[in-house]
């Protein structure tokens, strides 16, 4: 989570001074989510995210440096500087690919779902996806046909406030927890800004689907910090509700309370973690900038198998 | 080898990869039929009867009838493509791809390019595709140049059982998506099929009838209709070229530039929509690559750029005929 955060801080930074081409979108604030899920999956399960997919893809076990580096659009990155922020994956890591289409990665998951059914395998797999997403037909279409065909997937539908500029409590008619009843799947809602909640809940969910009881959906609330894009003032949001939000619902703060409270870390063990997630990023920084720029001869390439 | 029918021949060939490899699948709408009802089982076998008896033989779980939600199961046949299975997807109508072109055009043709070559995307899309029964606007069209224009996939069109066979069972080894596209109107044309199995490769053209004055390119049924119209032209002396280019992309190019380069004159014939579509594109590359060879206007034998009739006497003026194709040929000769 904390490498999460770093990793999102270290680009809204450097995203403002122009290191940083293209659009992107963070998701600090919300890292209790992803690794809560993400913890309970092994490299053989799957998940695609969303356009806000840092989160997902490093508690998936991307490779840090080379994530940095294919937001830096080099050739070192992860997908060779040709997919950029909003496509990263790791297939070696089950990460099918973050996605520039609200709800385009849903039924892409369901696939992966269905080769576990097919080959008779306990592999489950994973859509992230956002408020908005749930307002999209693939999504839905999706819920429903996982349902007929008793998928082993989980629907983590992540609702940040903001679909854009839009409140999620304005886009979404009805209550989600209903609409995925209606589907006929399991639903819960849980507070993803308090990680030993996401952990336990998605840990048991996953347990049951993974058991073939069927897909499950969860409803996370989980507030995203800077705006929809980088360069969004997001001026759509009541003043100070940020700031509450950091002050009273982060979820670096909840678990650091809890954990030190628990002794299940202790401060200088989080002083540690603190140090080696600092230099991992500035390391990854420095590879970023450093790191050759796609070439010429990249242009086309990876079309086809052939070319 | 026996005679079969175009259907016969892709219900063969899909039997013969799903024995192969069992990461071949085939998902889409009532492809079994009944499933779930207590009536007939396999009551279909798809819309057109192509998929029949595969339930049978390979069961359930790898002959998967799917609500109707082409974006769910077109979307899910890429997210198992992408992570190693090797799917056949029947989407029905090839009017349905406006349904689920997300999964089409945004993810299943990118997937590969985006991911820096990480990803195979071993997917074949299934779809019948022209006019001919009367089906008006949205069951009728023939869409390959949509599809063509997307990088990442390819699209075939077989004009005969033998093709039938051969370049789906191409399509289906083949690691990138493969949008196949198949005649409505030709599923029970018969032809001599190898019962081996056989695959065609993918941007062959076959030359189809072999003339010198004129050179004629076309895909799927309007091969045949070519064909009918150069066995016509040769009663009267007039020897064409009929080349059958089987795949829009891959490309040909190579057999259309070298046929124009022998014989100087080019008619296309296709059943797409005329603008930025396969005639055009045909048209375009003799432009660029062998207009010093032209010794007349390329002739595009096309339908209007008008959306399909229904009434059976407009359709009949939309599909470009067997007497349209000779008179395209007679007008690049005369000129």
């Amino acid at each position: 989570m904390r490498t999460i955060r770093e990793f999102e801080d270290r680009i809204h930074i450097n995203s403002a001074k122009g290191e940083v081409p293209g659009f992107i979108h963070l998701s600090a604030g919300q890292e209790a989510s992803a690794v809560g899920i993400c913890m309970h999956l092994t490299d053989a399960d799957h998940i695609a995210s969303t356009h806000r997919g840092h989160g997902h893809s490093i508690a998936k076990g991307c490779d840090v440096t080379a994530m940095m580096d294919e937001i830096y659009a080099k050739r070192t990155g992860l997908c060779g500087g040709k997919g950029g922020s909003m496509h990263m994956a790791d297939l070696s890591k089950g990460m099918i690919g973050a996605n520039g289409i609200v709800g385009g990665g849903v039924p892409l998951t369901a696939g992966a779902a269905l080769k576990s059914v097919i080959l008779g395998t306990d592999r489950v797999a994973v859509a992230f996806f956002g408020d908005g997403a749930l307002n999209e037909g693939a999504t839905m279409e999706t819920m429903n046909l996982a349902k007929v065909l008793n998928l082993p997937m989980i629907f983590a539908m992540e609702d940040n406030g903001y679909g854009e500029a839009t409140p999620s409590s304005w886009a979404i008619g009805g209550d989600p927890l209903a609409r995925a009843k209606g589907f006929g799947l399991s639903a819960c809602a849980l507070d993803g800004h308090d990680f030993f909640q996401m952990h336990e809940a998605a840990g048991r969910i996953i347990e049951d689907v993974r058991a073939g009881k069927g897909p499950a959906f969860m409803h996370i609330s989980a507030y995203r910090y800077y705006g929809h894009f980088e360069g969004d003032a997001a001026t759509y949001r009541p003043e100070g509700e940020v700031e509450k939000m950091q002050k009273e619902r982060d979820c670096l703060m909840i678990f650091k309370t809890k954990a030190l409270a628990t002794r299940l870390v202790t401060d200088k063990e989080l002083d540690d973690i603190e140090r080696q997630v600092v230099r991992l990023l500035d390391d990854a920084v420095e590879h970023a900038r450093q790191a050759p720029a796609p070439g010429p001869e990249d242009l086309v390439t990876d079309v086809y198998v052939s070319y | 080898m026996s005679e079969k029918s175009f259907r016969q021949a892709i219900n063969e060939a899909l039997r013969e990869e799903m024995r192969r490899d069992p990461g071949v699948f085939l998902i889409g709408e009532d492809i079994a039929g009944g499933t779930g009802s207590e009536g007939e089982e396999d009551a279909w076998g798809g819309v057109m009867g192509v998929t029949k008896g595969l339930l049978g033989e390979f069961g359930a779980k790898r002959v998967i009838d799917t609500p109707i939600s082409e974006t769910a199961y077109i979307g899910a046949a890429a997210g198992a493509a992408v992570t190693g299975m090797r799917p056949v997807a029947e989407l029905m109508f090839c009017d349905f791809a406006g349904v689920c072109f997300d999964q089409i055009m945004n993810q299943t043709a990118k997937l590969r390019y985006m991911l820096g070559g990480q990803a195979k995307v071993p997917l074949v899309i299934r779809m019948q595709c022209g006019g001919g029964f009367n089906a008006a606007a949205q069951h009728s069209q023939t869409l390959h140049g949509l599809f063509t224009h997307i990088p990442g996939l390819k699209v075939v069109m077989p004009s005969n059982p033998y093709e039938a066979k051969g370049l789906l069972i191409e399509s289906i080894r083949d690691d990138d998506p493969v949008m196949f596209m198949e005649h409505k109107f030709m599923y029970d044309d018969k032809g001599e099929v190898p019962d081996e199995s056989y695959a065609i490769p993918l941007g062959e053209a076959y030359y189809s009838r072999d003339g010198e004055d004129i050179t004629v390119c076309a895909l799927g049924r309007m091969v045949n209709l070519c064909n009918q119209a150069a066995d016509d032209l040769a009663q009267e002396g007039i020897g064409c070229t009929v080349i059958d280019l089987r795949s829009t992309s891959p490309l040909d190019e190579e057999s259309v530039c070298e046929s124009v380069e022998e014989t100087g004159r080019l008619v296309v014939v296709d059943e797409g929509y005329p603008r930025c579509g396969f005639a055009a594109d045909i048209a375009a590359l003799a432009a660029v690559k062998a207009q010093s060879a032209l010794r007349a206007p390329v002739k595009l034998v096309t339908p209007p750029h008008t959306t399909i009739p229904f009434a059976p006497t407009l359709e009949e003026l939309y599909i470009p005929s067997v007497g349209r194709i000779k008179e395209g040929i007679k007008e690049v000769l005369a000129a």
